[in-house]
């Protein structure tokens, strides 16, 4: 070893004091910038949010956050986990509520967020939130125009008993679509755009029944 | 919160997303000893075990974290884990099984800088897994590089026979095969659903 | 991991310090000649943008650990120095991971967990190593500002082909007229293979040619 007289020689004080010195620098430092660089990623992440919640819910300037718990929607608090966000337009009134859902998509799990109207009885707006699907092909889902044009108006009435879909979402191949409540397809991204169809249907299967039952709360958090 | 099976996981981590070919995780050693298919599983074997119980290791420190409200020093953490969990490893193997011992030895301090293992960690934190998810998921990611570095090495190992030109030898042809693999592999897509 | 010229470098007549600089640029550049780093070369060089940003960060980190490491290395005894440099690159990771969250959500999604990957970058570990720990802060600096300039340039140089021929693109602007049919393959996961083979392929020839002359 050439550098033998620039590293000292080691001894059990010499090597704690490196270690307890070093790992109290490094702390110091970590603890600074995630303290100095907190409230503007909060803001940043919020805005974002925002930004996705305005795009699923056209017409709307405002959103609110509630939570699911006990059988009842609640303003959410900040460790609640299942959260759906009611949007309000300009004088107030109850436009809608969107919901993140996330699936098992043709190379990783894809997460979106659509928007619901319980007046339209229809879905009205449909975002991506995050994919890895395939550049070039299974990323159409984000961006080609007729895709999402399913998403503008798409079919999702109860059933009688208010309690289930009177027809589930779904995914047909490109160009078969008849009904208002099925996805017409993209050619080239087959499997992509049937999970997105696959994660809606379970989705609104779950939740369009509790928020259509539950919707009145939404209206009166409004007028507060 | 990820509710995806095991399988789905396994068949995931193992050929759709395999780590090397389509993460480019782990790229270092894939590099340097996927000459022979010998060497190449043995790192294979090595890489899995490590996985494994880092793997087990990082779902303890996060759950931690999380309990102690400390998200910034995951990064740090993970690494010292790792690295003593690479050391660690090392003596429990040379004590149980000298055989063993000689077989991985020389590969294990390789590893800590493998940023496959770190990969593993992160990305089963970020995807939200739970122990046996991350236990399944280390399982396929490990599965996936030693049959990427085993398949490469059966490439090198002919095209050591081969006439090539000066200029490719080497690093160009290496890359140029794991191209053709990782072309390969995306064919896998769609499995996991 | 030492390099030889760095231990010439000592030993010899004193280089100039404009050579601690150059030779990460050329002759030792980490991605063309060294090959190393390579996972985070080829992970995010989709764009020219996440290229040039994991470029950034990546120096930014080595230009760092390389002055705390100078500065300390008389005070880090032989037997734990992996373990503190080890430390000390992942707390200016950490730095630069929540810096970029701060600039663009965006950004830092499509770089991901790749971020946080620098850690086990070789290339940082391994200047620390053969160069920080023997030489003066100075020098240092000089070292890592050729070396990270030579990584972001070989990282830059990648994304921008990938992107203009996947994408049709640079930076995000759209470079052909409609017709253009991009390469889908250049940015796929194989993309970056080959685009990485075609560069050393071409450093290769150079090098022959040289040697020739």
């Amino acid at each position: 070893m050439t550098n033998q007289e620039t590293i000292p020689t080691a001894n059990s004080f010499h090597m704690l004091r490196a270690m307890v010195g070093i790992g109290t620098l490094c702390g110091l430092l970590i603890v600074l910038t995630y303290e100095g660089t907190l409230p503007r990623i909060e803001q940043l992440r919020a805005q974002a949010l925002q930004e996705a919640i305005f795009k699923v819910l056209p017409g709307i300037s405002d959103t609110r956050a509630y939570a699911y718990k006990d059988g009842a929607f609640q303003l959410a608090a900040d460790d609640d986990q299942v959260i759906v966000y009611a949007g309000y337009d300009d004088t107030g009134t109850f436009k809608g509520v969107a919901i993140e859902a996330s699936g098992q998509g043709y190379a990783d799990v894809i997460r979106i967020l659509y928007g619901y109207s319980p007046d339209k009885l229809k879905v009205v707006g449909f975002y991506v939130l995050e994919s890895k699907e395939t550049p070039g092909l299974g990323d159409k889902i984000e961006i080609d125009p007729q895709f999402l044009s399913n998403f503008s108006a798409l079919e999702v009435s109860l059933n009688k008993g208010l309690d289930a879909l009177e027809n589930a979402v779904i995914t047909v191949k490109s160009g078969t679509k008849v009904n208002p409540w099925e996805i017409d397809g993209i050619t080239g991204a087959t499997i992509s755009s049937r999970a997105i169809g696959e994660i809606m249907g379970r989705s609104t299967e779950e939740w369009v029944p509790i928020i259509y039952k539950n919707q009145e709360v939404f209206k009166l958090k409004a007028n507060e | 919160m990820n509710q995806a099976s095991l399988t789905q996981i396994f068949i995931n981590a193992c050929l759709v997303n395999n780590f090397v070919l389509a993460y480019f995780l782990g790229i270092c050693p894939f590099l340097g000893v996927s000459g022979k298919i010998d060497t190449a599983s043995k790192m294979g074997g090595a890489v899995t075990f490590v996985m494994l119980i880092s793997s087990m290791a990082a779902y303890g420190i996060n759950s931690l974290l999380i309990a102690i409200n400390a998200p910034f020093l995951q990064l740090i953490s993970y690494i010292v884990v790792i690295a003593s969990t690479v050391q660690l490893v090392e003596m429990m193997v040379k004590k149980m099984s000298p055989s063993l011992f000689r077989a991985l030895g020389i590969f294990l301090p390789l590893i800590t800088t493998n940023c496959a293992i770190l990969g593993l960690a992160l990305f089963q934190t970020n995807k939200g897994y739970d122990f046996i998810q991350s236990i399944v998921y280390a399982l396929g990611a490990g599965a996936g590089f030693t049959l990427a570095l085993v398949l490469i090495a059966g490439f090198r190992e002919q095209l050591e026979l081969a006439e090539v030109p000066e200029v490719i030898r080497g690093t160009v042809l290496t890359l140029i095969v794991a191209g053709i693999l990782s072309l390969a592999f995306m064919g896998f897509s769609g499995l996991g659903s | 991991m030492s390099n030889p010229s760095d231990n010439a470098a000592q030993n010899n007549l004193a280089p100039s310090s404009t050579d601690e600089f150059i030779k990460g640029l050329w002759r030792e550049n980490p991605v063309f000649v060294q090959v190393l780093g390579m996972c985070p070369v080829l992970a995010v060089s989709n764009t020219a943008l996440n290229a040039l940003a994991m470029g950034l960060a990546t120096a930014f980190v080595l230009l760092m650990s390389n002055i705390l490491v100078s500065l300390l290395r008389n005070f880090i005894p032989k037997e734990v120095r992996i373990a503190s440099y080890i430390l000390i690159i992942a707390t200016f990771v950490t730095m630069i991971d929540y810096a970029i969250q701060a600039i663009s959500v965006d950004l830092h999604k499509s770089l991901g967990a790749f971020i946080s990957l620098i850690v086990v970058n070789c290339l940082i570990l391994s200047r620390a190593e053969a160069f920080a720990s023997k030489n003066t802060v100075g020098k240092s600096i000089l070292d890592a500002l050729g070396m990270g300039i030579g990584f972001t340039i070989g990282l830059f140089s990648l994304g921008a082909i990938r992107e203009v021929l996947g994408n049709g693109s640079f930076f995000g602007y759209s470079l052909f007229p409609v017709q253009f049919q991009e390469w889908v393959v250049m940015i796929l996961p194989a993309g970056g293979f080959f685009t990485l083979a075609a560069w050393l392929l071409l450093f290769n020839v150079i090098k022959k040619k040289n040697s020739k002359a």
